[in-house]
């Protein structure tokens, strides 16, 4: 029978839409012409430029470490989660799975409105530790999402065969459980490190003087056209490591 | 394993989560609608004491065009993308397994790329000397001195852009899962494929279709750095209002009275809807 060929040129178009800005991006950041409009030749200016931007790479670095410390702590917190929900039916667990949901389909604002609440309300001042705060949040339930999705494929039968064969629970969770779990909360530590070097919103809400993240850097560039051309160059080093981060991402998924 | 140590090590294992989330999203929830009820401090902050007045501010009809256009927008981005989503979770579910590997990671990519910078991109495309605007200039297929920014089709299209994934990722988990032996079944009993698509793969994909609709129906009520950025300054969402009071106006009751608003707009409708798949888990038990 003829298959339609409407959903495939749908497909495409969608994809071609999805890529085009930044296409364009990736093309002016090597573009001599300032606005972009035009091609004037091919150019390494921008990126010399953003090489000796020295607050861009303190940006970068402040990212980093809250990345880097958010999405551990995500990861331990998010697997404990997964495994809870998966292992136990009760109401607490109901209870617990609908936590977990809720702050994956409240909007940016409202999250990052409620904890500058709390924040203002309890007199912490906002800096590091309320970024980091609040990307461990949002990560967490991402994390649990990603493990629980694991554990459902997992074997418990194999955790009771360690047992038979003598092994204590400790040990069978650290020689069974942990070894074929692991790419999975890998997986979601990979995911949750992508959302919090991405996030702007929340961050803005809960950052304090000093705490400027890449996202907000960028944010404060965009309002002087003369550093427009910068942000092209750090786009494209940006696009290029997020396609490196997901093409790692789903080979890890498919391991196993 | 005795009962009580196996509801011991439950609470053991559920209790770090759980407290991290009560204390960082249960209670500054609450938070926000307490505060609607407490007087502006100069510094920002809240005043002794509690007050109504808040409340009666934030019922300044004003307000109504806004809430109005957050609405709307973010209807017709909703329809948008499941319109454009539906049809590309379906190749992608038909697709083979090679083809399905590339296509997950293509939509995955814009999605996990940076949030402002997809905006960035927008606005150097749609900028009067960008190359967009220059092309459809030269093709004659606008005016010469139009403006493609600043205008709220281009917050629409923009948020239909950041959206769109958020539509294709929940559709493709139901699509993978349909049995696609049925929709040859309608073929061959005579059903063309727009009628098999419409009348067999959309009904059973419903699923799919009713968390990609509240996903990026939610995101868009929140919406504020699209409308400030591609939009002007008539395009204003509700989310722009939020964020005027807490760093303009520095005024937390008035910003917590319209985010505690928005909040219960999201979450009333999240529960109902979380209330009606257990029903119908427990149905299908």
């Amino acid at each position: 029978m003829k298959r339609s060929w409407l959903p495939a040129v749908i497909t495409c178009g969608v994809i071609l839409f999805l890529f085009a800005p930044l296409g364009v991006l990736v093309v002016n950041s090597f573009n001599a012409s300032r606005f972009g409009g035009e091609w004037e030749g091919f150019t390494w200016n921008w990126y010399e430029k953003l090489w000796s931007a020295g607050e861009v790479w303190e940006s970068l670095w402040i990212t980093l470490k809250i990345a880097v410390s958010a999405s551990l702590a995500a990861m331990v917190l998010g697997t404990l989660a997964a495994y809870a929900l998966h292992r136990f039916r009760s109401w607490l667990q109901n209870v617990h799975h609908m936590l977990i949901t809720l702050p994956l389909v409240m909007p940016d604002i409202l999250m990052g409105m409620s904890l500058l609440a709390l924040f203002v309300l309890t007199g912490v001042e906002t800096g590091l530790l309320t970024i980091w705060i609040a990307h461990v949040t949002f990560c967490l339930s991402f994390v649990t999402m990603v493990v629980l999705g694991r554990l459902q494929d997992f074997d418990f039968t194999l955790m009771d065969a360690a047992r038979d064969l003598g092994a204590t629970q400790a040990k069978a969770v650290k020689k069974v459980l942990v070894p074929l779990l692991l790419p999975g909360v890998l997986a979601g530590g990979l995911l949750a490190f992508t959302l919090s070097i991405d996030d702007y919103v929340i961050t803005f809400f809960v950052s304090g003087p000093g705490t400027t993240t890449l996202p907000l850097r960028v944010a404060s560039m965009m309002k002087t056209s003369r550093s427009l051309p910068m942000i092209n160059a750090l786009s494209t080093l940006l696009i290029a490591s997020t396609f490196l981060v997901a093409v790692c991402s789903s080979r890890l998924q498919r391991r196993l | 394993m005795s009962l009580e140590s196996r509801s011991a090590r439950q609470w053991l294992i559920s209790l770090p989560s759980l407290s991290w989330l009560a204390v960082f999203f249960v209670i500054p929830a609450i938070l926000v609608i307490i505060t609607a009820f407490r007087p502006a401090d100069l510094q920002g902050g809240v005043g002794p004491g509690w007050t109504l007045a808040t409340l009666r501010e934030v019922q300044d009809p004003a307000y109504l065009p806004i809430l109005w256009r957050t609405l709307w927008l973010s209807g017709a981005t909703t329809v948008v993308c499941l319109a454009l989503a539906l049809p590309v979770a379906f190749q992608m579910a038909r697709a083979g397994q090679r083809m399905r590997q590339v296509l997950l990671l293509l939509v995955v990519i814009p999605f996990l790329s940076n949030f402002l910078i997809r905006i960035f991109a927008w606005k150097s495309l749609l900028h009067p000397e960008g190359p967009l605007t220059k092309l459809l200039i030269g093709l004659h297929l606008i005016p010469e001195n139009a403006v493609l920014l600043n205008h709220v089709g281009t917050v629409l299209l923009v948020l239909v852009y950041t959206q769109l994934p958020f539509a294709i990722l929940p559709l493709y988990a139901a699509a993978e899962k349909f049995d696609f032996g049925l929709l040859d079944a309608a073929r061959d009993l005579g059903a063309g494929p727009w009628r098999a698509f419409s009348k067999v793969f959309v009904p059973g994909v419903r699923r799919g279709i009713v968390s990609a609709a509240v996903m990026v129906f939610v995101c868009c009520l929140g919406q504020y750095v699209i409308p400030q950025l591609v939009g002007g300054t008539s395009d204003e969402m509700l989310g722009n209002k939020i964020a005027q009071r807490v760093f303009s106006d520095r005024n937390l009751p008035h910003a917590s009275a319209l985010a505690g608003g928005l909040m219960l707009a999201v979450l009333v409708p999240m529960l109902v809807i979380v209330l009606w798949q257990q029903i119908g888990r427990k149905e299908a038990e």
